[in-house]
Formats: C-alpha cells, structure tokens, sequence
C-alpha cells in the first residue's frame, strides 16, 4: 500500500468504520444506563430531584477546597489537558471544517500558532501525568491496563498531529495518515472504555445531585 | 543518414552556438541550472565544461496512454528560452508525436537509434502501460509492453515522464479499465527517474539532464523515485499563501473576500500540504505563476493515485466518504437497538423480581 492509498483509506472507509463504532457504541451505552434507571425511593420526597441534579452538573466542575489540596497535582493537569484537548480538537481550523463535513456546523477558529502552544502544553501535561501515575504508590496500584492504553489513546493524536503539522520524520502523506488512523482507534476504543465519562460524566453528577436533592440536603 | 551522424558529431556547445546563443547566457543558464538544483557554485564551470562537451545524447521518446499533455509542456515554450534550446539539442531520435517520419519510418529510426547506442541512449517514457489486454495501446501493431521492454533493455537510465508513467496516473484510476501500470511496475533493472506531474514543469527535465550529462549519473531521488532537488519540498512549505495559512485566514469560496485577499486555499481542497513538487518555486510559464497564484488550490497531480483522493474540492482534513448520513443511519439504528437491549434489561429485572422467593422464619425453622 503507496503513502497516498493510506491516507485514502483513513480518510475514507477507515474513517466510516470508526465513526460507525463510535456513535453506535455511546448512544447503545447511554440508553442502556438510561432505560435501566434506578430502584424506586421509597422515602418521601424532601426537595427536588431535578433542580439539584441540574445545579450539581455545574457545581461539580469546581472543586471542593479538601479535594483540592489532597490531589492539586491531579486536578491542576487534570484541567490542563482537558482544556488543551479541547483547544487543539475543536478550535483548529482543519479539524472545524471534518465537523463542518460530517454535522453541518461550523465556528471560528484559534490561529494555527495558538493551538500549536495548546498541543505541546497538552502533550507535556500528559507526560507528568503518566510518570505521576507509575510514581505514585497508590495511584500505581489501582492503574489497569485500561488506564493506560486510554492514556496512550489520548497523546498518540497529539503526537502524531504534532508532527503531521510540523511535518517531522516522514512525508507529509504518511504522516496526515497516522494522525487521522490515531485518532480513529481512539474512536473506536471510545465506547468500551473510560472515555465514556465524556457522556457519562453528565448523567453522573445529574445522579447524584439528584439523590442529595430528594433528601433535602446539599450536594 | 549521413546528416544525421554528422549532426552527432556536434556537442552540445556547437549545437548552442549555432543556434546563436551567447558565452554569457550559457553560463548565465549553468549558473541558473546549478542554484536550482542546490550545486555549489563552484561546479558552475564544470557544469558548463561537462555540458560544452557532451555529445548530443540519443533519445527514445515512448508514448503509450497518455494525453500528449507533456510533450506539451516540456516543448511548448512561449519564447525561445536557453531551457529549450538545450531540449532541442538532445539528439531526440525518436517521439512520434514530434518527429516527422510516419509508419515504418519511424519505427526504423528507433530500431536504428536503439542499436547504434545499446547501452547508452536514454529512454524517455510518457503514459502508462495497459495490461489488461495489449490491445488497448499499441504502437504499429507492438504492444507497449513489448515496446517499453524492448527499448528499456539497451538503455543507460529511463526518465519516466507525468504521473501516468510515473505512478499510472489517469489510466490507473478506479475502476483501471485498461489494467493500467507505471514503468516502475514493469522495470525493476535499470536506474528510473520519476518527473511526476499533470504535466511535469519543463525546467525539471532540463535540469534531470543537466545533471545526467554533467556527472553521467542519475540525480538523488527521494523515496518514490523522484529527484530530491525538484521534489523535496511539498508545495505548502514554498507557498507563498502560507503565512495566511499559519494565521488562519481562508478563503470559503472562489469569489468571496478570502479569495480577493489572495488567502490560503485549504478549504477549498489544495492538497498543497501532501504534495511534492517545485510549482511554488520555479513556477510555470516561464516563471509566471502556478495555479495557487492563479487562485486555484493544488490537485496534487505530482503524487501516485491523486485522482481517487477524494475529490480536488475537498479539504485534506475532510473524510472522502459521506459521512454524514452514515452518521445518521448508524444513530437511528443505535437508538433502536439501544431501546431494544434497555427492554431486554427491564424484562430480565422484572422476570428475577417475580421469580423471587420471600424467606420466611417458617422456612428457615424447618431446617
């Protein structure tokens, strides 16, 4: 297979196998938790369930200060990555005109520059993170393979789009193609793994804001 | 036929001269040749010197499916520039598009060509080669095959002119009716120089023979058998829209103020950033301008497969395929089953909970 017939290939039926496994995974996963619902409280309502569910799905994001001072280390490069990710997946200008192609929505983009400087930070922050995780005793003992091989999913695209931008190594071709084939088995790892919390992180704190709120106490 | 060998005897420094060209425009066009090509310009004498003394070299032209696009280019000069005077001064013994000789003829002057300098004439090739079936291409009544192997084995190098010689080009696009093939596919004994484009820039060839005549040896190539010099760079590094690219700033259509402004044409589908070719630095037309300066984006027709990569007005960054209604399908049908696997859930939850025994002291006493 020459350079140019990879690139085709990830560009197209590598590209719609992913995408096929990626949607049909997170909608059958999300209404599968969704449909099966909770045991019914027999209890007697004291507040609301869906104000408290709502308010705590933003109230969550901050971090209580206990938490914070246990994990800063967790939390601060948590925040990092994820901003940084979002920066360099959604705010680049090629990556805006994929989901122009695919969704029919577009935005404004970062100047190229600037996501350059997201996606080393990102890719920095990643690193600390791994080497915080094999440091740790704790954390190292509770890390399956899963965390890793998620964790290796999230920083391959950021590598290899990395060097597909500044063209290191390889030819331009082979390079846009390993980005494009990175990024798609993290697709297709999307669903079966701890990825999910993308979604599910939503119905999560909705879950337990609510609990809290039906008892009348704050979440 | 005694013309002919007389015309040979000439070098290329004759052949120039008599054609009225200057000391000073020669090396003017060494010096050129030598910056191009990335030389130190302490080679510019021996280049003039190897160039002043060549023999005129023997060249078989082969034509197989192709669109006379090359020759085209390579010999449609708009002046008489020195690039094509050194182009003229090839002993050019065989092409039948450009020779005047018909039928047996001709065919008698590349036999003649072929045999008189076994071993060091070199063979230019534009098309490629059907292997489907021999009859789809054929050249008084040989096949293109036989022809290319034929000529291919008393060659000293084979410079493989266009994508479709070099990569199979339009011939080999999907669905390849012909059974199309490059020279490359064929020709694994000789040296092979691959001049890739839709059609190739004429100073490229100039400058492949340039350096064949000055060292006696083939260019460095890159990885697909293309000179490093002429095809080391993608288009995108050289291009001069490129700070617009860096900052952002695209043009959305061909006519809107994007386009005016002269700004990057990625979304428009240039596939400047994969491909490799010296159209942003040496320029077509006598260094006119390239089609990004004309404000159209990049094909890639310099590269191997370039019409089935998902359409010249798509941006690289797109999927080819229609992604979006596959999306669609696949969530409807995901719902469905999603809906369906949650059913299937709830019955097994409520069957358990009826099949449910309460234990009751009665039971736990009778033990």
């Amino acid at each position: 297979m020459s350079e140019i017939e990879f690139l085709e290939w990830v560009r197209g039926p590598g590209f719609e196998i992913a995408t096929v496994i990626f949607i049909a995974g997170v909608i059958i996963r999300l209404l599968e938790i969704v449909i099966l619902g909770r045991k019914e409280n027999l209890a007697e309502a004291k507040g609301s369930e869906m104000s408290s569910g709502l308010r705590t799905i933003v109230t969550r994001t901050i971090p209580d200060k206990g938490a914070f001072k246990r994990s800063t280390f967790t939390i601060v490069a948590g925040y990092i990555f994820h901003i940084g990710l979002f920066v360099t997946i959604f705010l680049f200008a090629p990556h805006i005109l994929l989901f122009k192609d695919v969704i029919g929505l577009s935005w404004p983009a970062l100047p190229t520059p600037i996501v350059d400087a997201f996606a080393v930070v990102t890719i920095i922050t990643l690193l600390a993170i791994l080497i915080h995780r094999m440091r740790d005793n704790v954390l190292r003992f509770l890390s399956t393979k899963e965390d890793y091989l998620v964790w290796m999913l999230t920083i391959l695209p950021l590598i290899t789009g990395y060097m597909a931008f500044h063209r290191i190594g390889m030819s331009a071709p082979t390079l846009l193609a390993i980005h494009i084939l990175t990024v798609e088995l993290l697709l297709v790892a999307f669903p079966f793994t701890k990825f999910m919390h993308a979604f599910t992180i939503v119905l999560a704190r909705w879950y337990n804001g609510a609990i809290s709120g039906y008892r009348g106490v704050e979440s | 036929m005694t013309d002919r060998s007389s015309d040979k005897e000439k070098t290329l420094g004759d052949a120039l001269r008599s054609q009225g060209v200057s000391r000073r425009s020669f090396l003017k066009f060494c010096a050129a040749t030598a910056s191009m090509m990335a030389i130190s310009p302490a080679m510019i004498p021996k280049i003039a010197e190897a160039l002043e003394k060549a023999r005129k070299p023997s060249v078989i032209w082969l034509s197989f499916q192709e669109c006379t696009g090359c020759t085209e280019s390579l010999t449609r000069a708009h002046a008489t520039t020195i690039e094509n005077l050194i182009f003229d001064s090839i002993s050019l013994d065989y092409h039948h598009t450009l020779q005047a000789a018909a039928g047996h003829a001709a065919e008698e002057a590349r036999e003649v060509a072929m045999k008189e300098n076994h071993g060091e004439y070199l063979l230019v090739v534009d098309g490629s080669i059907p292997m489907g079936d021999p009859g789809y291409s054929t050249i008084a009544g040989i096949s293109n095959y036989d022809m290319l192997m034929e000529a291919a084995e008393g060659a000293a190098a084979i410079i493989s002119v266009g994508t479709c010689a070099t990569y199979g080009g339009l011939p080999m696009a999907k669905p390849n009716p012909t059974g199309a093939v490059s020279v490359g596919d064929l020709i694994k004994d000789k040296p092979i120089i691959n001049v890739p484009g839709c059609p190739p820039i004429p100073v490229v060839i100039t400058g492949v023979l340039t350096h064949f005549l000055t060292f006696g040896a083939i260019p460095e190539l890159d990885h697909i058998g293309r000179p490093m010099v002429f095809y080391g760079q993608s288009i995108h590094d050289r291009c001069y829209r490129r700070p617009f690219y860096d900052k952002g700033l695209f043009a959305e259509t061909f006519d809107d103020e994007g386009a005016q402004k002269g700004w990057c044409l990625y979304k428009l589908g240039c596939k400047g950033p994969t491909t490799y070719n010296a159209c942003a630095t040496t320029k077509w037309n006598n260094g006119t301008s390239f089609p990004i300066e004309a404000g159209h984006p990049c094909i890639g027709c310099s590269e191997p497969r370039f019409w089935d990569g998902g359409g010249f007005y798509k941006a690289l960054s797109m999927p080819t395929q229609d992604i979006g209604k596959t999306a669609v399908y696949t969530a409807a049908g995901a719902v469905a089953a999603g809906v369906a696997i949650g059913g299937l859930n709830k019955l097994t939850k409520s069957g358990a909970a009826a099949a449910h025994d309460k234990t009751t002291i009665d039971d736990l006493e009778k033990e």
